[in-house]
């Protein structure tokens, strides 16, 4: 599964996109799997009320199963428009 | 008719509103938002020069011609135009336009609102600010636009 990475999660993190760890489940494992790794994730994943998720292009909350998605997005709150 | 689209020129809101006319509608609205110098509340001192638009291109259209078909089904509208831009657009420029063809004026007017509201915190898009003393900042959400696209629910 690979992960993307937009706006001041792309910055903090210093990459927009990478391979995701294996053997993880949800959206919300995912995020203490990447955190672990220190630094820019740590800091950009701390606070989960900043972040938002899609898997496959779908909004999707924190308890959400990656099943077989190919792609899970992380970003902060949309501020388009 | 639907129309979602993503892009870095200006959008021709004249031509959006006669494709519109042409649905057969007795009623076209239109929502166009423009890059606003004053931007962030919690900068009121600080102008903004330009706005940078990033989005997340996999989604984005799909997030947009969604949104055009749910607001199509739920206000019986004979057309929908959603148009975003993203790059770098000056203060002054116009960043989106929502705009719906109904047979009468109430459907139009309150799919535009429904439009805009629910693309702001739907659609994968962040804007950063550019300030005139050369420092940036990212967009933060802001809790009224949740509690006015909720307000659609």
């Amino acid at each position: 599964m690979k992960i993307v990475y937009f706006a001041w999660v792309r910055e903090q993190i210093g990459c927009d996109a990478e391979t995701a760890p294996d053997g993880v489940s949800t959206v919300a494992e995912m995020l203490v799997m990447l955190r672990a790794r220190g630094g820019g994730h740590a800091a950009a994943l701390a606070d989960e009320s900043r972040l938002r998720f899609a898997l496959d292009q779908l909004m999707v909350k924190s308890d959400a199963k990656l099943g077989h998605a190919q792609e899970l997005a992380i970003f902060p709150p949309v501020t388009g428009g | 008719m639907i129309e979602a689209r993503v892009q870095t020129a200006r959008f021709d809101a004249g031509a959006a509103m006669d494709a519109l006319a042409g649905t057969g509608a007795g009623a076209v609205a239109s929502f166009i938002g423009i890059v606003r110098a004053d931007g962030d509340i919690a900068y009121p001192d600080r102008r903004v020069t330009a706005l940078e638009l990033e989005q997340y291109p996999a989604m984005t259209e799909a997030a947009l011609r969604g949104l055009a078909q749910t607001a199509t089904a739920r206000f019986a509208l004979s057309g929908a135009i959603v148009i975003h831009r993203i790059g770098r657009l000056e203060a002054g420029e116009p960043i989106v336009l929502a705009a719906a063809a109904a047979p009468h004026r109430a459907h139009a007017l309150d799919a535009c609102a429904f439009l805009i509201d629910r693309l702001k915190t739907g659609a994968p898009f962040w804007k950063k600010q550019h300030f005139a003393d050369g420092s940036a900042k990212w967009v933060e959400a802001k809790d009224s636009d949740e509690a006015r696209a909720a307000g659609w629910q």
